[in-house]
């Protein structure tokens, strides 16, 4: 009996004031497996991000988790947003942050149990916060936000996490980090991740696969499968050229026949 | 012609208060249209509101002091603007806590002028008088002055108007072209202050909000550019004000045995009907529009924290 | 000060610091300073309203109050929001003035509507006050941990299954709840610093938001009994005294969380 897939795109389809933002995309998630979303932005990753959560319905197409329709009280999905305003006036530590991730949704207040505080204390650890557990969330630098949302979406053991952009505003180095951070949790916890991104090079070495998104269609698989310069050109609709540098992956598309007053050289798209 | 004295009541184009109110209304309409239209699109909406709350201290205090109303409303909305951007917090929920806290403290002390008012000279009414003010009974010795400040800040506003317009819109553009957002800030909320001053005089100083919000607020709802949204607010403006008036007259000969109604309240109960109807043109033409479009923090009623970063 | 009718005072005033304290703590949190002032000023429209139709006050407020939290969170979904709070405000304060224009009205009732009136208080207010009171602090408590995550980040609650703008519905009213019942003891226009000068100081001292709840309502109290006392002793206005406490307290948290900063920045020199 094979478990059914953690997570199960079908032919999803969304148009906003006459544009076709997605066509038809269809993926599908193991358990376990690490997801790049991969494309521009404005591509609309986002878009598809929040159909997958159930902030907004597609116009066309489902989506199943666990096998079972998108229903929004399910659990099973964690989410770290893209922009997150953390005020540094707001009296919350990190610690308290993250243990809303468990009970955030009850009604009622009152101590959490010795139960719940080790589940905090372990989930800190896991994404090496404990140095500043006790600071204010507000005064937290990106990376370390980042760490304390990824830490109170997961806090809860769900079988699937959703990142949207968690590596735009990031260093170079709390990118490594970060990413490192998700395969690690994600092996660990056997919990499948699905995270957006307009560069795919950090995430080369953890992808097992990749969801490139463009125009509005999407080809998935694995990196060797999908990054490849006949099945670019293909979603694409126009030759592109998919070079392999350095274990660094460069796609590069012709000057279009419209854009003549740009200089004569082929012009890098997503690299 | 039964229509027109249906519609006017008598002595209304030849009553001399009815003069003086149309001419300070319409131009306090005017000062507060345009001014309201950077308020909105500042999400000053609060501070524009505070501000008129402070010029009630300041209108207060004057009572007791002795001096005119006038001076009050604006030395106290400019000492109040003043304070506020001095304690001049960047993130606009803190703004907005940094405003009502002198609020607080303003209200404080007009309640502590007020009583002193009451118990130490013998004038009656001076609560309703300030707070709701009384356009029909400004002497039209004030004009002048009204004429003067609202030039002032016309002036101020078109000396800064292209600063401010890329400050209001895009902070983090106007800091790159080394706007002086402090400056321009702190100019702005000056301008605000004197302009609520101004409309306090006509239609009291807690209801002034009122003709500043309200056809500034439904001018944006009905044009896309600021400039066509200021013209459109002193046309809403001005209309609010002299249909206000008109009622407000009227109102006095509807019920002989009572009394009329206060302009202050048609003008506000005009604003507020425009700015619901424009919601339902806007609502058709954009039908479109899903949830999933207002940002989140909106949505679910918190202060916007990404706006108005840089602007003071 | 203690005397017998005085009673009644402090034991209006504790109730009023106990609950302000506890639904300021969200206020401030959500960044709705200006609601927490529309909502009491449009009560003040309800209390004039029932005044000249002879009815207890209290019931206008509480209708008024109510219709300017569904005003708000109903609107403010469509349009902006601070733009309906503003308008809102403004136009049930407007028909507060129409009703007063039509009522002989006395200056000392308006006075006390709009800036409180607590030493006058009678026995009699106290039940209303504290049952009112008593519902405020049992919704906070239900709703707490559920407020505390769709104000601080929204867009995961929805994520959650939570309904952001139903939260925010609900805690509208809880706050029409409570500034009905405090705007008799402190007035419309200054309830609203209560709710927001004590938490604002509060968590300057704290970064844990239990114990931020906590020292609000502390602080609360202290500011009302020394409101209270001041007020007695010297026959000015107890609004007054409020106003000027509440922005004291802020300005010492301000100064304190400065003064921590700083020290935080020395230490940090020290250990390199």
């Amino acid at each position: 009996m094979i478990d059914p897939p953690v997570l199960e795109v079908s032919d999803i389809s969304v148009a906003f004031s006459g544009r076709r933002i997605l066509d038809g995309v269809s993926f599908e998630i193991h358990e376990g497996e690490f997801t790049g979303l991969i494309g521009s932005n404005g591509v609309g990753k986002t878009t598809l991000l929040r159909i997958i959560l159930g902030l907004q319905r597609p116009d066309s197409g489902e989506v199943r988790v666990l096998g079972a329709p998108r229903s929004p009280r399910s659990h099973s999905l964690g989410y770290v947003p893209q922009k997150v305003v953390l005020d540094a006036d707001v009296p919350m530590r990190a610690r308290d942050l993250v243990a809303l991730g468990l009970d955030g949704h009850r009604f009622g207040f009152g101590r959490r149990s010795k139960n719940q505080r080790e589940l905090v204390d372990e989930m800190l650890h896991d994404v090496d916060a404990e140095r500043f557990a006790d600071s204010r969330v507000g005064n937290l630098s990106g990376g370390e936000q980042q760490r304390v949302l990824i830490a109170h979406a997961l806090v809860s053991r769900p079988k699937l996490l959703l990142l949207d952009e968690p590596l735009a505003n990031l260093d170079p180095k709390s990118v490594q980090e970060i990413v490192a951070l998700l395969h690690r949790v994600s092996s660990e916890h056997a919990v499948a991740i699905l995270l957006s991104a307009h560069e795919m090079n950090a995430l080369l070495p953890v992808m097992d696969r990749i969801v490139y998104v463009t125009e509005g269609r999407a080809a998935s698989g694995t990196t060797d499968e999908v990054v490849r310069s006949d099945v670019l050109s293909k979603l694409y609709g126009h030759h592109v050229d998919v070079l392999k540098l350095h274990g660094r992956v460069l796609v590069v598309a012709e000057p279009r026949p419209e854009a003549d007053h740009l200089p004569d050289h082929p012009t890098l798209t997503v690299s | 012609m039964s229509l027109l004295r249906l519609l006017f009541e008598p002595g209304f184009f030849s009553s001399a208060p009815v003069h003086t109110a149309v001419v300070i209304g319409a131009v306090t309409a005017v000062v507060s249209a345009v001014v309201g239209v950077f308020t909105v699109v500042r999400s000053q909406s609060f501070a524009g509101h505070a501000l008129t709350d402070i010029a009630t201290t300041g209108g207060s205090g004057a009572v007791y002091f002795g001096i005119s109303p006038l001076a009050g409303f604006i030395g106290g909305g400019v000492a109040g603007g003043g304070a506020m951007d001095l304690i001049g917090v960047q993130r606009v929920r803190s703004r907005d806590l940094a405003t009502g806290i002198v609020l607080g403290a303003a209200t404080g002390l007009a309640a502590l002028f007020l009583y002193l008012d009451a118990t130490q000279s013998a004038t009656t009414g001076v609560t309703q008088q300030i707070l709701f003010g009384s356009i029909f009974t400004v002497s039209s010795s004030t004009i002048p002055a009204v004429v003067f400040f609202s030039a002032a800040v016309l002036l101020v506003i078109g000396a800064i108007y292209r600063p401010l317009l890329l400050s209001s819109v895009s902070p983090e553009l106007a800091s790159v072209r080394g706007v002086g957002l402090r400056v321009v800030g702190l100019l702005f909320m000056l301008a605000l202050a004197v302009a609520v001053g101004l409309s306090s005089i006509a239609i009291g100083s807690i209801l002034s909000t009122a003709l500043l919000i309200g056809p500034a607020a439904t001018a944006l709802r009905l044009t896309r550019s600021i400039r066509g949204a200021m013209v459109v607010a002193c046309l809403l403006g001005i209309a609010t004000t002299w249909l206000g008036i008109l009622l407000a007259y009227d109102s006095d000969y509807w019920d002989p045995s009572s009394q009329g109604l206060p302009v202050s309240f048609f003008i506000v109960a005009i604003a507020f009907l425009l700015y619901l109807l424009s919601g339902l043109a806007g609502v058709r033409r954009h039908v479109g529009r899903r949830d999933g479009d207002i940002p989140a923090r909106e949505a679910c009623g918190l202060g916007d924290d990404t706006t108005a970063k840089a602007v003071a | 000060m203690f005397a017998g009718f005085m009673v009644n005072a402090w034991e209006i005033a504790t109730i009023v610091a106990v609950v302000a304290g506890i639904v300021g703590f969200f206020v401030v949190l959500r960044g709705s300073a200006f609601p927490a002032h529309a909502i009491p000023n449009g009560a003040f429209a309800g209390a004039a309203g029932a005044n000249l139709i002879g009815i207890n006050p209290l019931v206008g407020l509480g209708a008024f109050a109510l219709l300017a939290a569904l005003g708000i969170g109903t609107l403010g979904r469509r349009g902006r929001r601070d733009v309906v709070t503003a308008l809102a405000l403004v136009l049930m304060l407007a028909i507060g003035a129409a009703f007063l224009s039509q009522s002989t009205e006395y200056e000392p009732e308006i006075f006390s509507l709009l800036f409180g009136e607590i030493l006058g208080v009678s026995s009699g207010e106290i039940l209303p006050v504290a049952i009112l009171g008593l519902a405020c602090v049992i919704a906070v408590g239900v709703l707490y941990r559920r407020l505390l995550l769709t104000s601080i980040i929204p867009e995961i609650a929805a994520a959650k299954g939570l309904q952001p703008h139903r939260v925010e519905l609900a805690f509208l009213i809880v706050l029409a709840c409570a500034t009905t019942m405090t705007v008799p003891v402190v007035g419309a226009l200054l309830i609203f610093t209560l709710m927001i000068g004590p938490p604002a100081a509060a968590r300057c001292f704290t970064n844990r938001p239990g114990l931020a709840l906590i020292i609000s309502v502390a602080i609360a109290l202290v500011t009302v009994w020394a409101a209270i006392a001041c007020s007695f002793e010297t026959n000015w206005p107890v609004g007054f005294y409020v106003g000027t406490y509440s922005a004291a307290g802020y300005g010492v948290g301000r100064a304190y969380a400065a003064w921590e900063r700083r020290r935080g920045a020395q230490l940090g020199n020290k250990a390199r």
